[in-house]
């Protein structure tokens, strides 16, 4: 056990890629989210079409074939990613297509008056989307996008499989080095654990604020069953 | 470098037996997760205080560390404690494990959304507590939460190429040999991705079909 504690630098190391790849990946899966979502929800027939096909095939991919696909197969002919950027591009993509159902289930969800009252007030459609529906479903993709993202950072394991020095990379090397197999992956997994718990009171904090922003009552935690993945837009459509 | 066909050809057959792989150890792990998630449930319904809550904290670590390390925890590590496992068990009972605490989730919501009544019921009929599980509550719950345990089987098979790391050469692990060989990953690995697709599309489409038919509101 001291041996892979004293490793610890390499462990901060791995650890702070990690959150990096957990940061840069959520934040492409986001854009990708809204873009995506608003797209969904359009009245035009070919952006909801452009939905539909980015969501079915990014929701169809495994993560970790669309990663060894970016990094072993494309620069075969000639697109080269840095494994960074390859890892990024996977996740984002990945968790960007069930972030867009939740978008665009929380859009939907918002109920019609407020679309119809902002009509009858004159808003042009920008300050419709901005200023009404928009805050509003906010509060419903909060606890989805929550989920999403520690799917997210659970996700980031991968990239050791294609070179990168993240937290289960530097546990195999530490593994290799001392022979601690038990004591480095227990480890690891509480540093995992600690991460994955931090995301979650970051995103309690920011449902919180939203709540306060829209003047609604904090809405009970239990309340709202912790699914993820797969239907984790469920929780917007429920 | 252009796509060749008669390449493709020829790893096909290597490619169909890592799909087989891939499909026994999704749908054993699937096992795995549809009955332990139900221990899991029930487990946190028992009166003592200790149980539930270390079955809890239990259940949110396994559901936020990731599957990969989980796996090689598995592979690596239960050796030393006299339980070798094959390759392909362990990765089976990692899959099992993990998402046996999502499909956990999934029954507590649909024990949950059983109407008080139907709880009262029992009651007024004096049921043994055995027979208002098993013949009334279960039923219920299990039904109405099928859409959703549909859900997790694609993400498990979405998942089971993780398992190439504790050197199951499932589908993608197969890819991946056959491209060594010859240097030459792009067929390889773009047949996978398409075969992926097929299925989780194909699957996603039965999963709706679930959802209409069981309802959920």
């Amino acid at each position: 056990m001291s041996d892979v504690l004293e490793a610890y630098p390499q462990l901060l190391r791995g650890a702070w890629i990690t959150v990096q790849l957990t940061v840069y990946g959520s934040a492409l899966a986001l854009a990708l989210a809204l873009a995506f979502g608003l797209a969904g929800t359009s009245r035009h027939v070919a952006l909801r079409a452009l939905n539909r096909v980015y969501v079915e095939f990014f929701r169809g991919t495994a993560t970790l074939v669309l990663m060894y696909w970016l990094f072993y197969a494309l620069p075969l002919v000639g697109f080269r990613f840095t494994p960074m950027a390859a890892a990024v591009l996977s996740l984002g993509l990945n968790v960007g297509a069930y972030g867009a159902e939740v978008v665009r289930g929380a859009l939907n969800a918002v109920p019609k008056a407020q679309y119809e009252a902002a009509i009858a007030l004159n808003f042009r459609p920008w300050q419709r989307l901005v200023r009404v529906t928009l805050p509003q479903a906010v509060a419903l993709m909060l606890p989805p996008f929550g989920n999403l993202i520690i799917e997210l950072m659970k996700g980031t394991a991968l990239v050791s499989l294609i070179t990168i020095g993240d937290l289960t990379f530097r546990a195999q090397q530490i593994r290799a080095s001392t022979g601690e197999t038990t004591a480095t992956f227990l480890v690891i997994l509480v540093m995992y654990f600690v991460i994955a718990q931090l995301l979650q009171l970051a995103v309690r904090y920011a449902e919180r604020r939203v709540d306060r922003m829209l003047g609604r009552r904090p809405v009970r935690r239990d309340a709202l069953p912790r699914t993820a993945d797969a239907s984790g837009a469920g929780a917007v459509k429920g | 470098m252009t796509w060749d066909w008669h390449y493709t050809g020829e790893i096909l057959p290597d490619l169909l037996d890592g799909l087989r792989v891939t499909v026994i150890a999704t749908l054993l792990g699937y096992l795995i997760a549809l009955v332990l998630g139900l221990v899991w449930t029930l487990l946190r319904r028992t009166p003592s205080r200790i149980v539930n809550q270390t079955v809890r904290w239990v259940v949110e670590f396994i559901r936020s560390t990731p599957l990969l390390v989980q796996l090689f925890f598995i592979f690596y590590v239960l050796p030393g404690w006299g339980l070798t496992l094959g390759a392909l068990t362990a990765g089976v009972i990692g899959l099992g494990l993990h998402y046996s605490t999502y499909t956990s989730e999934v029954y507590r919501a649909g024990i949950a959304d059983v109407p008080r009544g139907q709880w009262e019921a029992c009651t007024a009929l004096n049921l043994p507590r055995r027979r208002a599980w098993q013949d009334v509550i279960l039923p219920q719950a299990v039904r109405k939460v099928v859409p959703a345990l549909g859900n997790y089987l694609i993400a498990m098979f979405k998942d089971s190429p993780m398992l190439l790391a504790i050197n199951v050469v499932e589908l993608l692990g197969a890819a991946y040999h056959a491209g060594a060989e010859t240097l030459r990953y792009l067929e390889p690995i773009t047949v996978v991705g398409v075969l992926f697709v097929i299925v989780s599309v194909l699957s996603s489409i039965v999963v709706r079909r679930l959802e209409a038919r069981y309802a959920t509101h």
